[in-house]
């Protein structure tokens, strides 16, 4: 990695605190810094200013200079440069740092703005927090606690607006409850590229409104409702089911496509509620695409599979092993592993470890889609590249498995272990599947695991922790979230007994310990353990495969590498 | 869209006019009722196209003007002042005359389709007032009487000009 140049930096002092920002950087950002909440409702890091809401009031003041001969003006009193302050207050988002700003956040001024700006926010705001599905995660309730003048002065009726709108959906808009701030109308035109929002009518009168006969439909909407300050745009799946402050929130990534979104997966009681997007500038900012939030679903699908089976009966975990264990045995020599760029890196170091002790081939599926050019590649597996760096696999991997198709016609392979992945999808025929042995790990029920002969229920990626390499070679963690349901295990495990009964040493199925072994044999993975990955990731060296021709296109925070050189 | 040549001409020179074309927005928007009187429906999407917007951002200026109509008016837009000086010396009563001779109220077309009648804000006419605007012309002073006297003119010229179309017709059959 080159090292970012380094930013010219500018001192800037609020609240007598000094510190250097980059220039550039914004009064509400250089006040984070030195741990100085501005409190805001329509700045978004990740959007355009626009400063409607006048929430980030700020004193402002510059060093006096003599106006003729542009000397510095001495305070007597103090011994340092006089600040001229502005007698009116200014808005902390639209004021950028420049050399020697100084900012005042604590002065009466300020406090009587934002009890202005709070107790005009809170007219026309529904007071029915207990039944509003924002309470415990809305920034007027927040704010108000904070900035209110505590009690209203307000007798007349509050306005009449549309209290339940299909936006689109997958969301929901409360007009009484918006602000207007306008962050949902940034985010559909800027990011998602979908300028379908817009406030009409004015004044108390303004409405946000999705222009009449089209939708907010695209596959970024419920990021709106992340980033509304209030209760005004709710999702659909989860409105009304859970209060926030019920939920455990665990950090997972994002496993619809190899751009790996940094999320966190909100449960209570072993079941999964909803998934919102982690901020990760390197990845995918604040955002993540809407099919993604719907993953957890597959936890509690119906065709789960929750029963371990060997030929069609009812078993146990080491039987079922055993039983694969005589399989392997009886077909030695005529075995192969079908992957899964869907596992993890540690299952895919471990299932190398298996077709290594079974002296079989190994090859894993793609899954090509079309990329949407913001977070959703054209490569729908997760962890290619962990397949690559783990070594499970030296070239792309391909949709159809041809070769294995015409291996198994000429009775060179009499097993496959497939890890996750249905083979009738990737081309082989019922009557191919009939003529081998299968040996299934998975966790949903599909044609492979019905032909299967022994049957092994896995964990989904809510269930069990690990890391994926991203297409950026970006190797991110994610982890347990809920409990699996009963009857399945975990994948470590399944591959560490697999790989004992046909003999090989591997490291016990446990996190720590597989990582020890992958930093020990993976160079490349040599400085990692699983304690020590940071949550947003950390870029591995890509130039072993810097020739491989990759599927994805230009995403966020992705240029393709290869196709950048035909470029030029 | 059914604009004439000119008007067409007119909107792709105004949009000439600006550095960038949204800017056009309003102008296009004023020519447009000029010509047909409102805007009618499908106006977002035409003028989108024109300028490379989203019909939505269209949309958004269209209501936050109360000068753009959606729907016909009358033949004559009379718009009686209601602001503060106005009030004080008989806008109220003024406009209440004219809803009488026309047989209408504010914000409906009269039912012979001559006028339409609206309250707006400040015509920049305090010293004179009450003031009323017939489509262009201001007049000053308006009380009850003068709205009559007013009424009046509109009716007689309305008359007159059946009766012209009237005699056309004769002619030509």
């Amino acid at each position: 990695m080159i090292a970012p140049t380094k930013p010219d930096l500018v001192t800037v002092n609020i609240d007598g605190k000094e510190i250097a920002v980059p220039k550039g950087t914004n009064v509400i950002e250089a006040a984070r810094l030195v741990g100085v909440d501005v409190p805001h409702y329509c700045y978004h890091p990740k959007l355009t200013v626009v400063g409607n809401c006048r929430m980030c009031l700020v004193e402002m003041g510059m060093p006096a200079v003599d106006p003729a001969t542009k000397a510095p003006v001495m305070d007597p009193a103090t011994g340092k440069q006089k600040i001229n302050w502005i007698p009116r207050p200014q808005i902390g988002c639209g004021t950028t740092a420049s050399p020697g700003l100084h900012i005042r956040t604590q002065t009466p001024q300020i406090k009587d703005c934002r009890e202005g700006v709070m107790e005009f926010l809170l007219i026309n705001h529904p007071l029915d927090c207990p039944i509003c599905d924002q309470a415990g995660e809305c920034k007027l309730q927040e704010q108000a606690t904070g900035y209110g003048r505590g009690y209203s002065r307000f007798i007349e009726q509050k306005n009449v607006k549309p209290k339940r709108t299909q936006l689109g959906p997958r969301v929901t808009l409360d007009d009484e409850r918006c602000i207007l701030c306008s962050r949902c109308i940034r985010f559909s035109k800027e990011v998602a590229k979908d300028d379908v929002l817009g406030f009409i009518d004015r004044g108390s009168h303004s409405t946000l409104t999705c222009y009449p006969g089209k939708q907010l439909a695209n596959n970024y909407s419920l990021n709106t409702v992340d980033i509304c300050p209030v209760g005004a745009l709710t999702s659909t799946d989860f409105r009304f089911k859970m209060r926030v402050w019920f939920l455990k929130q665990t950090n997972s990534i994002d496993t619809e496509s190899s751009v790996g979104a940094n999320t966190v997966v909100w449960s209570r009681e072993g079941q999964i509620y909803r998934i919102t997007p982690r901020q990760n500038d390197e990845v995918n900012d604040t955002w993540m695409a809407d099919s993604g939030r719907e993953l957890y679903k597959q936890v509690r699908a119906a065709d789960r599979l929750t029963v371990i089976k060997v030929g069609n009966l009812d078993s146990t975990l080491d039987m079922a092993v055993k039983a694969a264990g005589e399989i392997f045995k009886a077909s030695a020599g005529a075995i192969a592993v079908v992957g899964s760029g869907r596992n993890s890196v540690e299952e895919q170091f471990l299932t190398k470890k298996l077709a290594e002790a079974l002296k079989a081939s190994t090859q894993l599926v793609s899954r090509a889609g079309t990329g949407d050019k913001i977070l959703v590649s054209a490569d729908r597996n997760p962890n290619t590249r962990g397949a690559l760096v783990t070594g499970l696999i030296s070239a792309l991997p391909t949709q159809q498995l041809t070769g294995l198709a015409a291996a198994i016609d000429a009775g060179q392979i009499k097993t496959v272990v497939s890890i996750g992945e249905d083979l009738t999808a990737a081309g082989l025929t019922a009557a191919q599947l009939a003529k081998i042995s299968i040996v299934y790990l998975g966790t949903h029920v599909n044609a492979t695991s019905t032909a299967a002969k022994v049957v092994l229920p896995t964990y989904t990626v809510f269930e069990k922790s690990g890391t994926f390499v991203n297409q950026q070679f970006r190797i991110q963690k994610f982890a347990k979230a809920v409990p699996a349901p009963a009857g399945a295990t975990d994948d470590l495990v399944i591959l560490a007994k697999l790989a004992t009964a046909t003999g090989a040493t591997v490291p016990t199925a446990d996190l720590a310990a597989v990582w020890k072994t992958i930093a020990a044999e993976i160079p490349a993975l040599g400085t990692i353990s699983f304690n020590n990955l940071p949550d947003t990731g950390l870029l591995l060296d890509q130039t072993p495969w810097a020739t491989l021709p990759f599927v994805e296109g230009e995403t966020l925070h992705f240029k393709p590498a290869a196709s950048a050189e035909t470029r030029s | 869209m059914n604009l004439q040549p000119a008007t067409l001409q007119k909107i792709d020179e105004v949009i000439t006019h600006y550095p960038v074309k949204r800017s056009a927005t309003l102008p296009l928007l004023h020519l447009i009722q000029e010509d047909i009187g409102y805007l009618p429906e499908r106006t977002e999407e035409w003028v989108a196209a024109k300028l490379s917007l989203e019909p939505i951002n269209v949309y958004e200026v269209i209501t936050f003007y109360p000068m753009f109509r959606r729907k016909p008016i009358g033949r004559r837009h009379i718009k009686v002042c209601r602001t503060l000086s106005c009030a004080l010396v008989g806008g109220y009563k003024t406009c209440a005359q004219f809803e009488q001779e026309f047989n209408t109220h504010r914000g409906e077309v009269s039912p012979d389709g001559e006028v339409t009648i609206d309250f707006v804000e400040c015509l920049a006419s305090c010293g004179t007032a009450p003031v009323v605007l017939i489509d262009d012309d201001l007049h000053e002073k308006v009380d009850c009487a003068k709205a009559k006297a007013l009424s009046a003119k509109i009716k007689a010229e309305a008359g007159a000009r059946k009766q012209e179309s009237g005699i056309q017709n004769q002619t030509q059959h």
